[in-house]
């Protein structure tokens, strides 16, 4: 008889959810899960080690409102509050390298939102933390890593991966959280669709003079976007872009020669800049799966859509999707149902795919729309944010928008639990 | 027992298995109102038993019967829940396709070849009797429902469902559902058969039932999912009754 059961080398351990990457999507999925009594086993090709670093590298998250209500939901936020920044004000302007800022601009202010910060701003090496020691000691949650799966497979029963030694792990559902590059997404046989952008986002932290007030900026530049963004005490993170053959350049530069391209781009309002921790580079890209689900297999975060970073969306739609996912799932399992049944994973898709699709295209548009040195679309969005700003409920609505209060919103991002 | 039909039998009823369980085949309208049913159902069960859905196995304990089990799409639930479940179907076919799903799915469920007067006869008696879409299709409502109060233990709870007689559940039911989206085939539903809510609360109470609870279920047609109505009860409604101490 062939029955791999039987088999001495290959071990079949089951759990009811299989979380492919143990990133910040996936490992939030795995405690919003088992919060709720649903198992799960998350897979990742780096040990949890590497993935939870000690020292400030400059990576950081702006957090929409909703996110952190999620990570109050599932026991996180506290602990992680006192390492936050607030974000009190947003201001946007149109800018040109040496000029500074246009005078047309948009000012948003929080204390025009009842709901408190529009967001805040946390920091990797305290967000990937305290999400990795949550999953460490939940006894509902089994972490194997550094692996990689070789296979995967679903029936009418069940889902199956495959590691690279052959042992088989075995549940009611796959979830892809592993990236752009999805394996999950490609086993399954969803194709993708996008386009690079040409741009390359230059990601690092700067440490600065004088203090930032809890204000975030964003300048659209003719080649792409400058995003500063407090980050506790008196240093900000930056995410820039460029052309990807400038970026390369820029990037190719000694620290001191880096800095001195960086700081004509937004004056010197904060004062003397000097880095804090490493400088990154991430091409922008496009990429969204046709599908956020197949049998047995879902897709969150950038598994199913990698967007534009253009107004820091994308780890927000990844918790968003993440979120309404867990919601699905949990009413399922209270139903008695077969959690990896084609309806409730149907649901899924239909509450997220429009969502993400219509956040991915917006950014892509605004992208278009402001990395441009067209002298008439330069006026039209000076005009367009002069005038937005000038209609307080207008400016109300996108500072909802942008605290990810707008939608369909799943119970965890309301700091609720499913 | 399964395991003594002859293989291509078997093979006959893994195949009409994987048809009643196939979410976007022959079944398609029954897999999309089940979430509906499934949160109608759960919810009156936790609620007469004291039961907290958040928590494992919240039915152990309760035995449970489900009437037209059909492929077992209520009973599974059920018995993911912790309830010991009985499932009957006056359709011979059902039995052994039902069974073998359960076992796939490492279920434990008894099926039978039965009828809820003959369990009734035979003294089985239950905590909760699922009597979901089955009364339009019988000739005796009152005898029928009789039977399915004699089921229950004092105490006990039923949950029915079935379609509403009015023009508009003629459109939707018959036109609509088996002529135009071809979602059920022709002739399942005879629309005289169909029963208003008034009169099955009038049933249920001259079977010896307390009605407690009427619902409908209503069709999105925009988000193509079904949802509780407090209100719209016009096609298809759900009623919860108690049997008296």
């Amino acid at each position: 008889m062939d029955n791999p059961e039987a088999s001495p080398h290959i071990v079949i351990m089951d759990s009811e959810i299989l979380i492919v990457g143990g990133g910040l999507n996936g490992t939030a999925l795995a405690l919003a899960l088992a919060k709720s009594g649903i198992s799960s086993v998350v897979i990742d090709r780096l040990s949890a080690d590497r993935r939870g670093a000690g020292d400030f590298d400059g990576r950081s998250y702006a957090l929409a409102l909703a996110s952190t209500r999620m990570l109050a939901a599932i026991g996180l936020w506290p602990g992680l509050e006192q390492t936050a920044q607030p974000i009190m004000e947003i201001k946007v302007s149109d800018g040109r390298a040496g000029e500074g800022p246009s005078p047309f601009f948009l000012h948003f202010d929080q204390a025009e939102m009842e709901d408190g910060p529009m967001g805040y701003m946390v920091e990797d090496r305290f967000l990937r933390p305290a999400l990795l020691d949550a999953i460490e000691t939940h006894p509902l949650i089994r972490q194997i890593a550094p692996d990689t799966i070789i296979a995967q497979e679903v029936t009418a029963q069940a889902a199956t991966v495959t590691l690279s030694q052959g042992q088989k792990l075995r549940g009611q559902l796959i979830v892809g959280a592993d990236g752009r590059q999805s394996g999950t997404a490609m086993r399954a046989g969803i194709s993708r669709t996008g386009w690079d952008y040409g741009q390359t986002a230059l990601v690092c932290a700067i440490e600065h003079e004088k203090p930032h007030h809890g204000i975030a900026h964003q300048f659209f530049m003719p080649s792409g976007p400058l995003a500063i963004l407090p980050l506790a005490g008196n240093r900000s993170s930056i995410v820039w872009t460029e052309t990807s053959a400038h970026a390369a350049q820029i990037q190719a530069a000694d620290d001191a020669d880096y800095l001195k391209i960086l700081q004509p781009r937004f004056g010197d309002f904060l004062g003397d800049i000097a880095l804090a921790g490493e400088r990154f580079t991430y091409p922008l890209g496009l990429s969204l799966a046709q599908a956020f689900v197949a049998g047995r297999t879902a897709l969150i975060g950038d598994a199913a859509h990698g967007m534009h970073p253009i107004a820091g969306q994308g780890l927000n739609a990844g918790f968003r999707d993440m979120a309404a996912l867990a919601e699905v799932l949990i009413a399922a399992k209270r139903r008695g149902e077969d959690i990896g049944n084609p309806v409730t994973l149907a649901e899924y898709q239909r509450w997220r795919r429009f969502d993400t699709t219509t956040l991915a295209m917006a950014t892509d548009g605004f992208n278009r729309l402001f990395s441009n040195d067209n002298g008439s679309l330069r006026l039209i969005r000076d005009l367009g944010m002069a005038a937005v700003n000038a209609v307080p409920g207008l400016r109300r609505g996108f500072m909802r928008e942008a605290a990810g209060l707008t939608g369909d919103l799943p119970k965890l991002m309301q700091g609720r639990r499913p | 027992m399964v395991t003594t039909v002859d293989p291509a039998e078997i093979a006959k009823f893994e195949a009409m298995a994987a048809e009643w369980w196939d979410a976007e085949g022959k079944f398609k309208p029954l897999h999309m109102l089940n979430p509906c049913r499934l949160d109608y159902i759960t919810r009156q069960i936790a609620a007469e038993y004291g039961r907290d859905l958040t928590t494992p196995l919240p039915f152990a304990g309760l035995r449970l019967v489900d009437i037209g089990c059909g492929g077992g799409l209520l009973s599974e639930p059920m018995a993911r829940l912790g309830a010991e479940v009985v499932g009957v179907d006056a359709a011979a076919g059902n039995i052994p396709v039902a069974k073998i799903h359960a076992e796939q799915s490492g279920l434990s469920i008894d099926y039978r070849h039965t009828t809820a007067e003959a369990l009734a006869e035979a003294g089985e008696r239950f905590d909760v009797v699922l009597n979901m879409e089955v009364v339009e299709h019988v000739a005796d409502p009152l005898a029928y429902l009789t039977a399915c109060q004699r089921l229950l233990k004092p105490g006990g709870l039923m949950i029915c469902s079935t379609l509403n007689r009015n023009p508009k559940s003629f459109l939707v039911a018959i036109v609509g559902a088996e002529h135009i989206m071809r979602w059920l085939p022709k002739g399942t539903h005879d629309w005289n058969k169909f029963i208003t809510p008034d009169e099955l609360f009038t049933l249920l109470q001259q079977a010896g039932l307390d009605p407690v609870d009427r619902k409908g279920f209503q069709f999105n047609p925009i988000s193509w999912s079904w949802r509780i109505s407090e209100r719209d009860l016009s096609v298809n409604y759900v009623t919860s009754s108690v049997k008296p101490d």
